[in-house]
């Protein structure tokens, strides 16, 4: 029993990973405060010239403040209802739903250990749209919020009982089963649409399938933001719980995780956050998908960090692709979901190049 | 150093074994309809080593995996240091056994210093973060296996046999009392096999109760105290290595000839293998 114990030789110096030294905290007030700088400069841009002072004095003016005493203006009625009633819902709308697409696919990588997992990719968001278009056909709108969590949640539910019933939940069964979701939820709304659209119902439906944040008022800010705080926010504490699943499930489950009622929670959760970001936005793809892998890029792993920058990221993502949807063809409007596509396919395709973890 | 020696001694067989710290009897589990675990019982007392051999398939990781809890038993109980360990919250047992796994392969992205924090997770409230305490028993369980200075490296790009001891280091950052390892060596070179093997013994001369599932039957004679011999889900043979490693054994178990003789030096058990 002499010492066997090799001295390892000494490590390489690794560079190129500076940025993951700069402290957690640091990021995230780094990227609230370009989140709230977003809000304010997004309001301002658009067909109506609006100057941040303007908009300063809107909300503080509806906040009940003296607009004046705190360095704000005072708008004219028809300029305050383009920045409160028009802009503001559709910013924080876009905001709350980037936040929400982006948790989501965070929790869904960690959780099914596969880094191309994302609402979109996994039929959620077309099964939420699918549920979502019936009820606007069938003309019962009011039904829209819970109609979209119960079509994301049925997409789960098939994704996963199709990835799992021969097997183990691997990586590949669960995107091939999300792709078989995916397709059939969306030749379903497809069929939908083409048996009963005519008219105008034809660019809605459009705008569900592609995402469009354009009619976005209150409501949408009250659902969206709603599900953020009391589903989000407790999804973006449980990182310390998906980092366990790093290792795989019996690894997971030896650090004492009970794996399958943790898994069945989570995406259940995750069902419901894409379902309330659906029903407000349409089915806008690659937001869950990219965000996350850009925040790991700079901040590194561990998902406790990950999950609140990812959140933040998501959300200043979505209000300028947002931005950009609404001004690049003024006065025409983009669906938001091209423009997410257009930036995403192309980190979609790096990703699968270089994911070495994908069999 | 003398303890472990003198529990070494060849055909030294334990007489007046010291009570059983980990006691699993009558472990079935089934598969697919198929029974893969069956009536398995394993004794070990504190601070042994017990290696788990048997062919591919005999359900050597299964019963590690069993024995953690991971797996549910179909029947049978794992009585640890008295306590009823499959009866314990999943937060509970982790604090006292741990698995280090095999891991083909790693992409995830985290740093040497994270995988090894992952080990306290047990110990962690759900919501809450680490504190210093926490912070100081990964430096010493990176320590433990001498792979301090590699805490800010990224896993992935550790060999085979530093990924190994990370995976050591993180189950020991459990602060286990029982260590259970699936084929700790692996794909390791023979220094790795070596020092992964003197590093476990050195925990269990710390009092850790070890059980390690092994293909190298030359490991498991030159480390265990006690083996397990598994075939076909039953246990074949149980007890100390050098009275259950005959060439006999190894011929029914394996279907290989094969001669047991003594190290030169340290009087184990040396098995070879007949190539005629």
């Amino acid at each position: 029993m002499t010492a066997t114990i090799e001295t390892p030789s000494r490590p390489a110096p690794f560079a190129g990973r500076e940025l993951r030294r700069v402290p957690p905290t640091a990021w995230v007030v780094l990227l609230s405060g370009i989140l709230l700088l977003s809000i304010v400069f997004s309001v301002t841009l658009g067909p109506a010239d609006i100057r941040p002072a303007e908009v300063w004095g809107s909300i503080l003016g509806h906040l009940g403040l003296d607009p004046t005493a705190l360095g704000g203006q005072v708008l004219s009625p028809l300029r305050d209802g383009i920045v409160w009633e028009l802009r503001v819902p559709r910013i924080l709308t876009a905001a709350a739903v980037g936040a929400g697409l982006a948790l989501s696919g965070t929790v869904m990588q960690a959780i099914t250990r596969n880094p191309l997992a994302d609402p979109y990719l996994l039929g959620l968001s077309s099964g939420a749209s699918l549920g979502a278009v019936a009820v606007i056909l069938l003309g019962f709108g009011l039904l829209l919020p819970v109609a979209a969590f119960a079509g994301a949640l049925a997409a789960l539910l098939a994704t996963l009982l199709l990835a799992g019933a021969a097997g183990a939940l691997t990586p590949t069964r669960t995107v091939l089963a999300g792709l078989a979701v995916s397709s059939f939820f969306g030749a379903v709304t497809s069929l939908v649409i083409f048996w009963s659209a005519t008219g105008d119902t034809y660019r809605e439906i459009l705008s569900w399938l592609l995402g469009s944040l354009s009619g976005a008022g209150w409501p949408a800010v009250a659902i969206g933001a709603g599900a953020l705080l009391i589903v989000g926010l407790p999804l973006m504490l449980t990182g310390r719980t998906l980092d366990a699943f790093a290792f795989g499930d019996t690894a997971a489950s030896a650090l004492g995780i009970g794996v399958n009622p943790t898994r069945w929670l989570l995406l259940t959760a995750t069902a419901l956050l894409t379902g309330a970001m659906v029903a407000v936005s349409g089915s806008i793809g690659f937001v869950g998908l990219i965000l996350p892998h850009a925040v790991r890029l700079v901040a590194g792993q561990r998902n406790r960090v990950v999950l609140p920058l990812s959140a933040l990221a998501g959300a200043v993502f979505l209000i300028w692709i947002d931005t950009g949807a609404r001004t690049l063809f003024d006065p025409r409007e983009l669906p938001v979901g091209i423009l997410t596509a257009v930036v995403g396919a192309p980190v979609f395709a790096l990703l699968l190049l270089r994911a070495r973890r994908i069999r | 150093m003398t303890r472990t020696e003198s529990a070494h001694g060849l055909g030294d067989a334990i007489s007046a074994a010291p009570p059983a710290a980990l006691a699993a009897s009558r472990l079935t589990f089934s598969r697919d309809g198929r029974l893969v675990i069956d009536g398995v019982d394993v004794d070990l007392p504190v601070g042994s080593f017990g290696a788990v051999i048997g062919p591919n398939g005999a359900g050597k990781s299964t019963l590690l995996q069993l024995l953690v809890g991971a797996l549910p038993v179909d029947s049978g109980t794992v009585l640890f240091d008295g306590a009823d360990l499959l009866a314990l919250r999943r937060r509970d047992r982790a604090r006292l056994v741990a698995l280090s796994e095999q891991h083909g392969d790693g992409d995830t992205g985290l740093r040497v210093n994270d995988v090894v924090l992952l080990g306290r997770t047990p110990h962690i409230g759900r919501w809450a973060s680490e504190g210093p305490a926490d912070r100081q028993v990964v430096a010493d369980a990176l320590s433990a296996v001498g792979m301090s200075a590699f805490a800010d490296r990224p896993f992935d790009t550790l060999s085979g046999g530093e990924r190994q001891r990370v995976h050591l280091a993180r189950a020991l950052a459990q602060q286990p009392r029982l260590l259970l390892l699936d084929e700790p060596t692996n794909h390791l070179d023979v220094r790795a096999q070596l020092s992964l093997l003197s590093l476990v013994r050195a925990q269990t001369a710390a009092g850790i109760t070890a059980v390690a599932a092994l293909h190298d039957l030359n490991i498991a004679a030159a480390y265990a105290d006690t083996v397990i011999v598994l075939g076909e889900g039953r246990v074949v043979a149980a007890g100390p290595t050098a009275s259950v490693l005959t060439g006999k054994l190894i011929g029914d178990v394996y279907g290989v000839r094969a001669d047991v003789l003594r190290h030169p030096r340290t009087g184990r058990p040396l098995i070879a293998f007949d190539t005629t």
